[in-house]
């Protein structure tokens, strides 16, 4: 069901930078995101991460530089690029309704939508939620049901913004294993999370932000085991005080 | 009549007996000031979200003008409607003034701001819990702001009742283009300015009556629903 066309990816960032209220956030960005390893964006806590991910999804345009995709999208091009943030924003209907909206919006057939919508529940395990008003869900409930509404696009690339920030395990388990499930369908995954071992099960390469500037991408393995920067040994030692 | 309990009495004996006259001019408030609000709802609720979710030049000259005219005067409209409709006005060729046509148009050109600026605010707000996630998904402008209206569904009955007062409430619109022609054009509110000039108090205070009754109710309709609706969306 991917719209064909040639491959969004590689997506290269050149030279970014991002500036608001005088403040630099981002600066001298370069990077390639190649189609393929799961690829986890770190760092401390103002360091870019989310304004880093909503460049590269297109929310927010870089104060300098130029973000690449190998095939750019086009106004009106059903997207093949999708974002889950850290709190959903789930629409008053129902858990059915919100994703045959998402599918309306890009254009898909009305006789299509409930059938793709109800195969999507079932793979986020919220089938037996399709009527229900979709704000009434769990917190992990409503980001399964963002997961699936993402997922239900069959994106070339999903970008996750602390997708289980204030979740219980539980939840945080079942979003994992869906998030395991969209990569293994095929879609490129991007994610910020300031679960490191989030990062260890979910990664196969990082990205380590530091005030703004990529100071260090390595494989997970190796980030973890033998951070290259003294930033990363830092921030590792701070996250994890038993190291 | 002299005594206030007297007039009451009387009052109340016109609605309890179902005074044809006082009916009459009861069903013709509710037609054109339903009509009204029902004109301008479809016109002003997807353009006061619209100004809230698109970015263009001179928009926020629009906005304001738009909240300015929240406070328009109901004899200006009036007056203003008068003029456009009169014989000799660029839409007099429609020969609508003094039916109550022309009071349905100045009642609904009267509210239209007041639903357009306070649904622009409504939207607005929740616009921006939205925004990201409606133009990740890749919705324009059409669809999110349709899907913020339905999402506001609730708040935006209060908007329209909030105009729905507004509209049945004001007499000066009324009054210029209307004409206050008995059995035509006298709405509610126009009868009770003029039998109470005439002296014809009870008829004066039993559609005063009536008018409070219409716009308890109304409210009362919309807080049930919107307590229902709150307990099932959460």
């Amino acid at each position: 069901m991917r719209e064909p066309g040639p491959p969004m990816l590689p997506l290269v960032l050149e030279g970014i930078g991002f500036s608001a209220g005088g403040r630099d956030i981002l600066s001298g960005i370069d990077l390639v995101l190649e189609a393929g390893p799961r690829t986890v964006i770190l760092g401390p806590n103002g360091a870019g991460k989310s304004v880093l991910m909503r460049i590269c999804h297109g929310l927010l345009a870089p104060t300098s530089g130029r973000v690449l995709w190998s095939h750019r999208e086009r106004p009106g091009e059903p997207r093949r690029q999708a974002m889950v943030f850290q709190r959903p924003v789930l629409l008053r209907r129902s858990v059915l309704g919100n994703l045959t909206f998402a599918l309306a919006v890009v254009g898909v057939p009305h006789y299509e939508r409930e059938a793709r919508a109800v195969a999507a529940l079932g793979r986020v395990g919220l089938a037996a939620h399709a009527r229900r008003p979709a704000r009434v869900l769990s917190g992990g409930e409503q980001q399964r049901l963002a997961l699936a509404r993402a997922w239900m696009l069959e994106p070339e690339v999903l970008f996750l913004d602390e997708p289980t920030a204030n979740l219980d395990p539980g939840a945080v388990r079942e979003i994992e294993a869906i998030v395991q499930s969209i990569h293994a369908s095929g879609t490129k995954v991007v994610m910020v999370t300031h679960n490191l071992g989030q990062a260890r099960r979910l990664g196969d390469e990082v990205v380590f932000l530091d005030r703004g500037r990529i100071v260090e991408r390595s494989a997970i393995d190796r980030f973890f085991r033998t951070p290259a920067t003294a930033q990363a040994d830092a921030f590792l030692k701070g996250e994890l005080p038993w190291h | 009549m002299s005594t206030f309990g007297a007039v009451f009495g009387e009052a109340f004996r016109l609605i309890g007996a179902l005074d044809l006259a006082l009916l009459d001019i009861v069903w013709l408030s509710l037609r054109v000031s339903l009509s009204a609000v029902l004109i301008s709802t479809v016109v002003a609720l997807p353009f006061g979200a619209a100004l809230a979710v698109t970015r263009f030049p001179g928009r926020d000259a629009l906005v304001v003008t738009v909240n300015a005219l929240l406070g328009l005067p109901a004899v200006v409209v009036g007056l203003a409607i008068y003029l456009l409709l009169s014989r000799a006005g660029p839409l007099g060729t429609f020969g609508i003034l003094f039916t109550p046509a022309a009071m349905v148009v100045a009642q609904a050109v009267l509210i239209f701001p007041l639903i357009a600026a306070l649904a622009r605010q409504a939207v607005a707000d929740a616009w921006r819990e939205y925004a990201e996630q409606m133009r990740s998904l890749g919705a324009g402008p059409v669809a999110s702001s349709l899907a913020l209206l339905h999402d506001l569904r609730f708040s935006l009955v209060t908007i329209v009742l909030a105009a729905f007062g507004r509209a049945i409430a004001e007499v000066g619109a009324v009054m210029i283009v209307g004409g206050n022609i008995d059995g035509v054009t006298r709405v509610m509110t126009t009868a009770i300015a003029l039998e109470t000039s005439k002296g014809d108090l009870p008829l004066a205070l039993g559609l005063g009556i009536v008018l409070l009754g219409i716009v308890l109710l109304l409210n009362v309709g919309a807080h049930l629903l919107k307590e229902r609706a709150q307990r099932h969306h959460a």
